[in-house]
């Protein structure tokens, strides 16, 4: 084995096309982190299993980028917020709230509901209406917030499908051209001659008159229900996939790192240790070797998950017990060299400890041989976490890939055609393997001088 | 070997033994009370409840004696007993799951899923091989070519796809937006029915396809790497000076030497896909031992458990050894002087 120096490594790294793209990718992948890390809440990740967080979003729709590439423009599943205008006319408040939206799609949006959070006191009067790209101002509900003697706060849904909304917009029978006998948002964003998408902005206000006293707008949203969703869609329980999936990037290389870093230090040191002693200690130490060797992995991490526990922390636990065994054997028969070497024999007649012969002599020696290996044996530790998480059998409180891909079988995301839902997660897994295979594939052929051809 | 089987044997047992334990214990609580209740006799004999629940609470404890449930599960002769009975493949009965004959002894259920792994396996495999050493050949052929530089990226970037991952979208691709296979691999028709071969056949073509795909670009790659050190030998350049054609040495010559290490690399992979089949298994709905597994693990039957992890065990024991074998075999300078 010849020893290579580090600035050697590193001059031939830089010249590597392959190492060097799989550091951008890293690099991508450790970017993408801590953007995740930094810009979404630590709640939100929390919360992945909470559908109440999720009730606004829609369920299983595609990606909103598909309306680029298609034709055919899909409605977007859009919440909006409200801009909030106030005035006062003879002791009478009123609170505007407006939602604004531009409607450029080829299809009817699905519905649509008002979220709202008041607090007031006594009566009030709401009042909603759609002024239309054609100028025509339609009144489509009037109902009042319920009388309270005392400051009160009130949550209010107001849907689409209220039977209410129909009836007031049958007064403007007359100037629509077409039956009526279909949905109010069929209604209010059709055209006047025929049951047409009529595109351009529409403007949702919701007036709420108040005597002596205006009522306080706590928080206000309208849902124009669509069928696609963000940068990645959604999936069936409503939740952002792009949330998960930024999620899932700090988690993997978390996991892949931990467990690789994990089992090389563990099997550098006991390869390292039993070829240094040699004789007995190395023969029970290499026969304890043999016998992990010989144990089926995944029957036994799947057995290790069920019984004792399927946290994330003890699962890269499980992992790095099995992963250790290989680079033990390779060191182990690295140190056999190196310990006949002169410098080593020196040491040792100049009674240094052995502890500090392995960890000042050897070990250096080996350094270069370890880094290769911890990058190569990244992959097989995401994709052995990410199959477990498939199995069901990982940690469900955190939104892993393989977890996304466990729901997304559970829920027949293959036999309904859910690609978005199929599709990155795999890609993700892969990319993040690859950028560790081309780093350690690249460090490979650079200290192990059998491979440089 | 022997002692590694048994080190297997003693952790998954030492791992699902409690639970196991008192699994067993409310199965006869259970069976004491149905049987009591049922005679009706035995009833009618008592006039006091706590009396009752006395003498049934006795009648418990006794059974939990006479099989010796009475000791913990970590006791010797406990311990040795459940072990000599793996040791013979008397697993016992299954709790829940059931073979499609209506059996629900764990042996038979597992004989009977296993033909189908190793046939999905064993053919996939075979597959990957030969399209493996063939394509491996012709790359280490003409180092730097396009097929020598399309291989090695091939193997690298399939390598890092997960197998599952691929099954997923193979079945999404091939058997929903293009309905040319069958989703589910367990055909419908029974298993005694003389075309449920051909229906299995026809089945297995998915699956079989996604880990070919998978598995081959590593395989010539390996093969690649194998062959680049072998046709820089002496032997070979001996060859060439005599003249004889670079195809011939490569594909007769160079290929020969190169096989103890192919060979004993395709007896281990064989045996770690059977690993590798609980996912697989799953995804595609394959009836093998894979599925087996992982059916038994949801709804925690212990005996499955144990008697699928023994197996596993000693096939992949069994194929290491036979790995050994070969390479002495393939290898005369493995063997040893006597």
């Amino acid at each position: 084995m010849s020893s290579v120096s580090t600035n050697e490594i590193k001059r031939e790294f830089l010249k590597s096309k392959m190492g060097l793209t799989g550091v951008f990718i890293l690099l991508g992948l450790v970017l993408v982190s801590i953007i995740t890390i930094s810009t979404i809440p630590v709640s939100t990740f929390q919360e992945w299993n909470n559908p109440e967080k999720w009730i606004l979003y829609p369920k299983t729709s595609v990606p909103s980028w598909v309306n680029l590439l298609s034709s055919e423009k899909i409605p977007e599943h859009k919440i909006i917020d409200a801009e909030i205008f106030e005035s006062n006319k003879d002791e009478i408040f009123l609170v505007s709230q407006q939602f604004g939206v531009s409607f450029e799609y080829d299809d009817f949006p699905s519905d649509f509901i008002f979220v709202t959070k008041t607090k007031y006191s006594d009566s009030h009067l709401v009042q909603i209406k759609v002024i239309r790209p054609d100028g025509i101002i339609l009144e489509i509900l009037s109902t009042s917030l319920p009388h309270s003697e005392i400051d009160t706060i009130h949550n209010q849904r107001y849907f689409s499908t209220d039977s209410m909304i129909k009836k007031n917009l049958n007064a403007y029978k007359d100037k629509f051209q077409f039956d009526f006998s279909i949905g109010a948002t069929e209604i209010i964003f059709s055209d006047l001659n025929e049951n047409q998408v009529q595109k351009g902005n529409y403007i949702f206000i919701m007036d709420t008159y108040g005597i002596g006293e205006p009522a306080q707008v706590l928080e206000s949203k309208m849902i124009l229900g669509g069928k696609t969703f963000g940068l990645m869609g959604t999936d069936e329980l409503r939740r952002d996939l792009a949330v998960g999936l930024l999620w899932g990037t700090p988690l993997a290389l978390f996991i892949g790192i931990s467990v690789s870093i994990g089992s090389v230090v563990v099997g550098l040191v006991y390869g390292v240790y039993s070829g240094y002693k040699g004789k007995k200690t190395d023969e029970a130490m290499m026969r304890f070797n043999d016998v992990i060797y010989a144990l089926p992995a995944l029957p036994f991490l799947i057995i290790l998950a069920v019984t004792i526990s399927n946290s994330i922390f003890l699962m890269i636990g499980f992992l790095m017990i099995f992963s250790w065994v290989g680079i033990a054997k390779v060191s182990r028969s690295m140190s056999l060299q190196i310990k006949t070497r002169q410098y080593v024999e020196a040491a040792k007649i100049m009674g240094q400890k052995d502890s500090k012969i392995i960890f000042r002599h050897i070990i250096p020696q080996l350094l270069p041989y370890a880094f290769a290996s911890i990058a190569i044996s990244v992959p097989a530790a995401i994709t052995t976490e990410a199959g477990l998480s498939f199995l069901g059998l990982g940690d469900p409180s955190f939104p892993t890939w393989g977890q996304i891909l466990h729901d997304a079988n559970t829920y027949g995301a293959t036999a309904q055609g859910f690609w978005w839902w199929i599709v990155p997660p795999g890609i993700l897994i892969a990319i993040t393997g690859l950028a560790f295979v081309f780093i350690g594939n690249a460090l490979d052929v650079i200290v192990n001088p059998k491979l440089k051809r | 070997m022997f002692g590694v089987l048994m080190i297997t044997l003693l952790l998954t047992i030492s791992l699902v033994g409690s639970n196991m334990d008192t699994i067993l214990k409310q199965g006869i609580i259970y069976q004491v009370r149905a049987e009591i209740t049922e005679n009706t006799s035995i009833v009618q004999g008592f006039n006091d409840p706590e009396e009752f629940e006395k003498f049934v609470q006795q009648k418990i404890d006794e059974r939990i004696k006479t099989l010796g449930l009475d000791t913990p599960w970590y006791s010797p002769q406990r311990l040795g007993y459940t072990m000599y009975k793996i040791l013979i493949l008397d697993f016992g009965n299954a709790t829940f799951l059931i073979s499609d004959s209506g059996s629900s002894n764990v042996g038979e259920i597992i004989f009977e899923k296993m033909p189908k792994t190793i046939l999905l396996f064993t053919t996939a495999t075979i597959i990957i091989s030969i399209i493996g050493i063939v394509l491996g050949a012709a790359s280490s052929n003409k180092i730097g070519s396009k097929i020598d530089r399309m291989t090695s990226t091939f193997a690298v970037i399939s390598s890092s796809f997960p197998v599952w991952w691929v099954g997923m979208l193979m079945i999404f691709v091939f058997a929903f937006v293009y309905q040319i296979f069958p989703a589910r691999a367990t055909p419908n028709i029974a298993s005694d029915d003389p075309g449920y071969f051909l229906a299995l056949l026809y089945h297995m073509t998915l699956p079989v396809i996604t880990i070919v795909l998978i598995g081959f670009g590593a395989w010539a790659y390996l093969v690649r790497n194998f062959m680049v050190g072998i046709m820089q030998e002496d032997f070979i350049t001996a060859k060439k000076t005599m003249g004889i054609s670079k195809k011939k040495i490569v594909y007769s010559h160079a290929l020969r030497n190169a096989a103890p290490p192919i060979v004993t690399i395709l007896a281990l992979s064989l045996s770690g896909s059977l690993g590798g089949a609980i996912i697989t298994e799953a995804v595609f709905d394959w009836p093998g031992m894979g599925r087996l597994y992982f059916e038994a693990i949801s709804v925690m039957d212990l005996p499955v458990i144990i008697g699928s992890t023994y197996i596993l065990t000693v096939l992949f024991l069994v194929s290491i050894f036979i790995a050994d074998l070969l390479y002495g075999y393939f290898d005369p300078r493995v063997r040893t002087s006597n």
